[in-house]
């Protein structure tokens, strides 16, 4: 058996090593280029979203190379994502491939249902080696994220852009090799300590909240690499949506970690009372929560036609409104001119900088005993 | 005495500017771009060459528009400047208390919402295109009207039709079904002007409060057709600056002057050997370094590559120059 598996981020590091553990042939997706893109385009349907165009595109490039499993993620509820892998594996069917495919549903606080649909996936292996193959890939996924995170803080503060995302990519790459957790924890504290010697430069640093869906939130290549972009302009970013608290919130119960999913649902009212698919709810509780801790503004990114973004799209004008915080709303779909979407992100990055300039002269007047 | 150069390069004209240093107008010249933004940099500042005096001297320059990378590529600007800001910069500074920027260009339309001066939120056209000067300058020439003209024929219409403004396509069959029942051209591209004004609040200016005092400003606002719409739409005094077709290119000169002064530092210009002298040519090739295949363009002047963009991964763009420069393509 040969698996694959959609890509999502940085996120097939992490199943990579799981599945490996699980004494499984791996064929991990391919790095999404505009070939991915292309034959995604070509074979879905024209009116789906962008994240599955993309799944398919990952799909027939990995099944080409030999592939003969897929494992998908399944899911319930008003976002068209539930049904994503039903239509992937018709589609792919009708293209004449021959496959399996493990659909893996989200048991929604049922640990030990997603438990043995893992263990089910593994060849003869023993609890004990699902255990460690689950552990791992966990430890993983958490240098991964630690990393990512780093370079969110780090780019808007360093002077050298190119280095930093020159260190970033080589230090992911030494922990998809990494083979057991010494060498990742190398990896990890050897990129880390490399970041930091960057020198920094002495500009306005941004703080900037990114909500939306999450595809197009761990994705960079379905958001035009969105994070660096806003990193490069000296924008500090703070995603709403990371993949370890996803698991935590929504496949763990919030067992693992320490959780503030209740926090933002609380914090989405009385703008957004219910759960309207997605990350809907979220995308608004999070708004309100960047606005509590005084960022200086909030981009909401989504894939074109996406019901829950839309839905909180439109109650996002009051909650800027009320805060007083600047928000922006792009949807992604494939397009080829990037020009549009970075003449829009440097005019609010400009905005927000010409308004904490303003501030601060303000701020200075009145120190100085000025009106 | 001393100017700062603004340059614009749009889709459709490509304008330039020289201020002087309180921000006066000295000269303004509008070309049209015709897909040559290379050439139209070139002409442009040709002209504006044979427009400068012995006295004067470039202090600095500013780009803008969808060209402004290649603008500062040819020309060595000091500032490069996103449309919507220096949209804004040009408008306060005409009108201090400005709290609506109407822009309309060749292919974009925006607004911009102005708080004290300093831009508090915008908007820019996503899927639509109608409105835009090129969709106007189609439907110009298609009626055979001449577009310098078309504003003033239309505001002579006293019973303008009703078009739907939903959507170009949707305008355009409207247009041609309501002329072959037989209704007088005024009225038609009168309706025509206040269906791209619906269409313009709905897609650019939804959920936008529009506040008096506003400035409709872009090659468009040329269109008194169009001013008069708003007008009546908005049920609001609408201010067309008198170089509302330079707006852009005022804002980048501005910007500029902004930039030398508060860094007290000199102007990257290249000059003007660099641009006139040189033979400037683009060219594109697909970098086979990863299944990505970026596709790479390049700029020569003669045989010197100046600059590349486009690779995701940032390889030629950087290949250069080893400092950090930001290249927004």
């Amino acid at each position: 058996m040969k698996i694959t598996f959609p890509r999502m981020g940085n996120t097939h590091i992490p199943i990579k090593a799981l599945l490996q553990g699980l004494k499984l042939e791996v064929i991990p997706p391919l790095p999404i280029s505009k070939k991915t893109m292309e034959l995604g385009v070509k074979y879905s349907p024209e009116y789906a979203c962008l994240p599955l165009k993309i799944n398919m595109g990952n799909f027939i490039e990995t099944l080409d190379q030999g592939a003969d499993t897929i494992l998908m993620a399944g899911g319930w509820g008003p976002c068209r994502f539930g049904y994503y892998a039903q239509v992937e594996r018709d589609i792919l069917k009708d293209l004449g491939y021959q496959f399996d495919i493990v659909i893996l549903e989200a048991p929604d606080s049922r640990l030990s249902e997603l438990f043995k649909q893992i263990k089910k996936l593994g060849k003869n292996v023993s609890l004990f080696e699902v255990c460690k193959a689950i552990k791992f890939a966990w430890y993983k996924l958490n240098t991964v994220e630690q990393l990512e995170k780093k370079l969110e803080y780090i780019l808007a503060r360093v002077a050298d852009k190119n280095a930093a995302e020159k260190v970033y990519n080589n230090g992911l790459d030494a922990i998809d090799k990494a083979g057991c957790y010494e060498e990742v924890a190398f990896a990890l504290r050897s990129t880390l300590n490399k970041m930091e010697k960057l020198p920094h430069h002495n500009r306005i640093l941004l703080k900037i909240g990114l909500v939306g869906e999450i595809y197009t939130i761990l994705e960079p290549a379905a958001n035009y690499n969105i994070v660096n972009y806003l990193g490069r302009l000296d924008g500090e970013v703070i995603r709403s949506i990371y993949t370890t608290d996803w698991i935590n919130d929504h496949l763990l119960g919030g067992k693992i970690k320490k959780s503030n999913h209740q926090h933002i649902i609380n914090c989405a009212k009385p703008y957004l009372n219910y759960w309207v698919g997605g990350h809907g709810q979220e995308s608004v509780g999070s708004t309100v929560d960047f606005a509590q801790r005084n960022y200086h503004g909030v981009i909401q990114i989504g894939p074109m036609t996406c019901m829950p973004e839309i839905v909180a799209q439109s109650v996002l004008g009051k909650v800027s409104d009320e805060y007083g915080i600047p928000c922006m709303t792009m949807y992604f779909d494939e397009h080829a001119g990037t020009g549009g979407i970075y003449t829009r992100l440097e005019a609010f990055m400009d905005m927000l900088q010409r308004r904490v300039m303003e501030h601060n002269k303000h701020k200075f007047d009145l120190v100085a005993g000025r009106n | 005495m001393q100017c700062y150069l603004g340059v614009d390069i749009g889709s459709v004209s490509s304008n330039f500017v020289l201020l002087d240093q309180l921000g006066r107008l000295h000269t303004k010249i509008y070309l049209r771009t015709e897909g040559n933004p290379v050439n139209a940099i070139k002409e442009g500042y040709a002209r504006i060459k044979d427009s400068l005096s012995d006295n004067i001297t470039l202090k600095g320059v500013g780009s803008t528009g969808s060209g402004r990378n290649l603008a500062e590529v040819l020309l060595g600007a000091d500032v490069v400047k996103n449309e919507i800001t220096a949209h804004a910069v040009a408008a306060s500074h005409k009108y201090s208390d400005v709290k609506t920027i109407i822009e309309i260009g060749g292919q974009d339309s925006k607004i911009i919402i102005l708080k004290d001066g300093i831009v508090n939120d915008f908007a820019m056209n996503t899927v639509c295109a109608a409105g835009t000067g090129s969709f106007l300058d189609q439907q110009a020439s298609r009626l055979n009207i001449a577009i310098e003209n078309f504003g003033t024929r239309a505001v002579k219409s006293r019973q303008p039709v009703r078009i739907a403004g939903r959507c170009g396509v949707f305008a355009e069959s409207d247009m041609i079904h309501k002329q072959q029942m037989g209704y007088p051209v005024e009225d038609i591209i009168m309706g025509l002007c206040e269906a791209l004004v619906r269409n313009y609040l709905n897609n650019v200016g939804k959920g936008k409060k529009i506040e008096e005092p506003i400035v409709f400003q872009g090659g468009v606002a040329a269109n008194t057709g169009l001013k008069k719409a708003f007008e009546k739409i908005l049920n609001a005094s609408i201010n067309v600056p008198e170089n509302y077709e330079v707006m852009g290119a005022i804002g980048a000169a501005i910007l500029a002057r902004e930039h030398i002064e508060q860094n007290k530092t000199t102007t990257s210009f290249k000059g003007e050997k660099f641009i006139l002298d040189g033979d400037f040519k683009t060219s594109s090739f697909e970098c086979k370094g990863c299944p990505n295949l970026c596709e790479v363009v390049q700029i020569k002047r003669d045989a010197q590559p100046l600059a590349y963009w486009g690779d995701r991964c940032k390889k030629w763009e950087t290949s250069l120059d080893s400092q950090c420069r930001l290249k927004i393509v």
